[in-house]
């Protein structure tokens, strides 16, 4: 049975002891000494630190065995299945960390001489046109540092096409699906749009008529992933981007979704004109426990002038960064982006090739599909919306029955999985599904473990008829059991930093 | 015709180690079971006229080995900054990273897990961010921090904003000496919402900020008063309880950027009044990796009003239901983007989490000692490089008369020659001199941004200023 370590590991500043040194520098030359004296006497009084921070003491030997026993606390994708849906957990191959950990990647700077990175302009102009083959796009922009950061671009191109019309004052709505991932309206706004949401039709695709309705002269644009948070491909995707290109609207694509598609079909071909892609999914390089990914944008040749400077160009003879492009919509970062993560990608796909991408699409989907297959069959979680139609990437499935007659939610299911040393689906999402458990296996999986995850969930539902309180009080095996979520986020309870844990215990 | 007919479908054999279920038994068994003949089945609903009808034009796929040798032989073309001492800094430094960090980062469970949605089986990444935010709130002096935004200009992005959400304002005052990425950073994510950006004037002779030119520019309209220490060109702005007052008097939200590193010998800004405080993260344990992947710092006081406007994830220590153990989760998600939607306060979903792991290590090997020795260290091999390159005839450095940490202006005005020459010459001889900010700072002349910190041996600055003297003296002959 599974049984996750449970250190009772203090708060690092309750560790160590006065003194201790975890690490030493190298000492000031004595000569420079000599010359310089006391550098404490370098900063004025007036803006020089009094006291110290109160940062722990420990040797390197208790830092070590801090952050192992804490990683010991932490379920990852290289200990099994990971089905977050929208998330795209797969495995993370090993010999591109290697790459990435090489001191022509780690030890340049951003700003050297070109002729001293002719290597890493290569790989990033590479890639780049690598992944405009991929999306079907006409040029990529690296930059993003992640899938919203790319959507606060895409979003933004969008606003200056429409300044560059002249039509900017008037084209102040962005058009999202109820079933959309929450950061496409996050971004519209954050770009200064105003968000209107078209409801999904009984297929759970975006319903024609409403988009019909939706759309007007006000329209900047629509946000689409496809296929949509269901799985499902938007098979109308023709007659969405007509309605949206006839009403003068851009379409972006959420390119979180891509895994299903890839060497199938391209958004760019698909009539796209921005799309993004997630790094950190489709192309297998690590979440990080959050991050760092990468979020690069592709767009038409019409955007094109709009991506943000500096981008990766070859004159025959040198690759170099180009800052000339006057109708840029300026920078949104420093620097060029995540090349540590974007060198990354450029391993994988050199590792796979057309033929392992397109591979990797067809096993998602066919993992999918099995893993749909064999939970329906289960007979206690319904599929809502479409059906008989195959999925792609994922598919949502909710547990309104069982809550209907035993009071166990989708969260009830989602912590006994836990307890089976699996990690939980993405749980109420999407929105548009009640009691929502959004499952994508990705192709990294092999059958026997989609069948254990099957095991778990055939058990979770006859636990729930039999022994309900063993899926109510879920989780047991885990490194605590269920936590008070609410208490955190509570402003007479929460605790975000040691500091304030000191002041509340102190003035309590 | 598709090409994935059924009998080429057949015969491929494309088993990858990458895809489990890759082997033609196994596909065929899922398929059986699915009630389908060929994979393609499950992309019927994808239009005919939209199917991609060539293979994607990208190199055929190459065993690790012969990956590892072409990238390799790619990378071969770059200079490291360990075999060509790099005098260049800018918003990314050189530092040494300690072994203990590299390792911790590439323990697969914190680096191939997700966004902590389940905490009870994600303790470890939940804790180690909790211990960043608590870090991070200990050398900036602020009571709380998020666990991390994408990098120094986007969190000073972000900032304004949500000053100018806590003030209903919409003008913000930063400094003329300021990165200009940053700058534009702060362009981009202020233009959409209307949001106005002014600089305020430096004096020429020390670099501080022109308070009388604050003064002016100040007004009941001012959401943030942006101000950065040490700044983008090095010296310590000394003049803070001065602006700090300023801002205060207009009720405008005081922020203020840092180089974490400095936070050793330099007053956290908490002890002047800081409201928002923001910063690279890069320096603590994360490598150069030209540019990216970096660490935005972001904290702030203990107001509820502002904690409820902060962007992205903050991690919180709460206990089992029982209220048996202590454990930790992510708090006040109803800020955020997969809660709120289109009303949350900013739309950053991955985040660089696992950079402030690294963060969180290297300040716990640090500690209090050797945060304040590596700000001394920076601070001596800074000294002694501008005294050295100073003597040399026809160089200008620094160019302001105030206190300086880690980065230094130097002008070439009276040599003769342009920073483009020197620099080529210092190239030929295996060394990368500054940043060249004749561009970003015509007023200040042949000027560039030069760069030491703890990885500067003091024969490294010597052969930096022989190299100088060499090329300078050279051409008079």
């Amino acid at each position: 049975m599974f049984k996750q370590a449970r250190w009772k590991e203090p708060v690092i500043f309750e560790l160590g002891h006065l003194g201790r040194r975890g690490h030493i520098l190298p000492p000031v030359e004595k000569e420079i000494q000599q010359v310089v004296g006391d550098p404490k006497n370098q900063i004025p009084e007036k803006i020089r630190r009094q006291t110290s921070p109160r940062l722990p003491e420990l040797s390197e030997v208790e830092v070590m065995r801090h952050y192992i026993r804490l990683s010991q606390m932490n379920y990852c994708v290289d200990l099994g299945l990971y089905p977050l849906g929208s998330c795209t957990m797969k495995y993370n191959p090993k010999i591109n960390e290697k790459i990435a950990k090489l001191p022509q990647v780690t030890s340049i700077h951003p700003y050297q001489d070109r002729k001293t990175v002719q290597g890493i302009l290569e790989i990033l102009y590479k890639l780049s046109h690598w992944l405009a083959e991929i999306t079907g796009t006409y040029e990529v922009n690296l930059q993003p540092a992640a899938g919203a950061h790319g959507e606060f671009l895409g979003a933004l191109i969008m606003r200056t096409h429409h300044k560059f019309n002249n039509e900017d004052k008037i084209r102040t709505e962005l058009i999202v699906p109820d079933s959309a991932h929450g950061t496409n309206p996050a971004s519209g706004t954050m770009a200064g749009f105003n968000v209107v949401v078209v409801p999904s039709d009984e297929d759970g695709c975006v319903d024609l008529r409403a988009l019909k309705d939706a759309v007007s002269e006000r329209t900047a644009g629509l946000m689409l992933t496809n296929p949509n948070t269901l799985g499902i491909f938007e098979k109308n995707i023709e007659d969405i981007t007509e309605i949206v290109h006839d009403a003068g609207g851009l379409l972006y694509y959420d390119g979180a979704n891509l895994n299903a598609i890839l060497g199938k079909v391209r958004p760019g071909d698909m009539g796209f004109d921005i799309v993004h892609m997630n790094i950190h999914k489709t192309f297998g390089t690590p979440h990080g426990g959050g991050g760092p990914g990468a979020g690069p944008v592709g767009v038409s040749e019409e955007l094109a002038k709009f991506l943000p400077v500096p981008t990766v160009a070859f004159d025959g003879e040198w690759y170099y960064l180009d800052y000339n492009k006057p109708y840029s919509i300026g920078n949104i970062r420093g620097f060029y982006g995540n090349v540590g993560v974007l060198v990354k990608a450029f391993t994988y796909i050199l590792s796979l090739g057309a033929e392992g991408l397109e591979e990797i699409a067809e096993i998602s989907v066919l993992n999918t599909n099995y893993l749909m297959k064999k939970l329906e069959e289960i007979g206690s979680y319904e599929l809502p919306y479409a059906k008989g139609r195959p999925r792609k990437h994922e598919c949502v499935f909710s547990a309104k029955k069982l809550n209907k007659e035993k009071r166990i939610r989708a969260l009830h299911i989602s912590k006994r999985i836990l307890d089976n040393g699996l990690h939980s689906p993405t749980t109420y999402f999407p929105l548009i599904v009640e009691e929502a458990l959004m499952i994508e296996p990705t192709e990294s999986f092999e059958r026997e473990e989609l069948d254990r995850f099957v095991g778990v969930m055939k058990k979770i539902a006859e636990e729930a008829n039999e022994n309900p309180n063993e899926v109510l009080q879920a989780p047991k095996n885990t490194a605590v059991n269920r936590l008070d979520e609410a208490k955190a986020s509570h402003p007479k309870t929460m605790v975000l930093s040691w500091k304030m844990h000191l002041k509340k215990t102190t003035s309590s | 015709m598709l090409r994935n007919s059924v009998g080429e479908m057949m015969a491929k054999s494309f088993v990858h180690p990458y895809i489990p279920n890759s082997i033609p038994k196994i596909k065929k068994d899922m398929m059986k079971q699915i009630g389908i003949q060929n994979i393609e089945e499950l992309y019927a609903d994808v239009p005919r006229k939209f199917r991609l009808k060539k293979k994607l034009n990208l190199p055929n796929f190459m065993s690790e080995h012969e990956v590892k040798r072409f990238i390799e032989t790619l990378l071969s073309k770059n200079v490291t900054s360990q075999e060509m001492p790099t005098f260049l800094g800018a918003g990314c430094w050189p530092h040494y990273v300690p072994a203990v960090v590299e390792e911790i980062i590439q323990r697969t469970e914190l680096l191939t897990s997700y966004t902590p949605y389940q905490p009870e089986i994600s303790q470890g990444m939940l804790q180690v961010l909790f211990e960043y935010q608590s870090m991070i709130c200990e050398i900036t002096g602020m009571e709380v921090a998020n666990s991390s935004m994408y990098d120094w200009a986007s969190a000073l992005g972000e900032a304004v904003r949500m000053a100018a959400r806590l003030t209903k304002r919409t003008e913000a005052l930063i400094p003329t000496i300021i990165h200009p990425e940053r700058a534009k950073t702060l362009q981009t994510y202020s233009d959409p919402v209307g949001i106005h950006i002014h600089s305020v004037d430096y004096d020429s002779e020390t670099g501080q900020l022109d308070i009388e030119d604050l003064k002016t520019k100040i007004s009941k309209n001012t959401a943030a008063v942006y101000i950065e220490n040490p700044t983008y060109l090095g010296f310590v702005e000394a003049q803070v309880k001065e602006i700090a007052e300023e801002a205060k008097d207009h009720e405008s939200k005081f922020i203020v950027g840092v180089d974490p590193t400095s936070l050793g010998v330099l007053k956290p800004p908490s002890e002047y009044g800081a409201d928002i405080v923001i910063g690279e993260g890069q320096p603590l344990g994360i490598p150069m990796n030209y540019g990216g992947p970096f660490l935005g710092i972001f904290a702030c006081r203990d107001d509820m009003r502002m904690i409820r406007q902060m962007p992205g994830s903050i991690v919180g220590m709460t206990t089992t239901m029982d209220e048996t153990k202590r454990g930790f989760c992510n708090a006040l998600q109803t800020r955020q983007q997969h809660i709120r939607r289109e009303k949350a306060t900013s739309n950053i979903c991955t985040n660089e989490a696992l950079c402030a792991v690294a963060a969180a290590v290297y300040l716990a090997s640090l500690g209090p000692k050797g945060l304040k020795e590596l700000g001394e260290t920076i601070i001596s091999k800074t000294q002694y490089a501008m005294r050295l390159l100073s003597e040399i005839r026809g160089i200008k450095t620094p160019v302001f008369k105030s206190p300086h940490f880690k980065e230094f202006t130097v002008n070439f005005d009276d040599t003769g020659k342009t920073i483009k020459e020197i620099h080529e010459k210092l190239l030929q001889r295996r060394i990368h001199g500054g940043k060249k900010i004749v561009e970003e700072f015509p007023e200040l002349g042949e000027t560039a941004l030069y760069c030491t910190t703890e990885v500067h041996s003091k024969d490294d600055i010597d052969f930096l200023s022989n190299a100088l003297e060499k090329i300078i003296g050279e051409d008079e002959s």
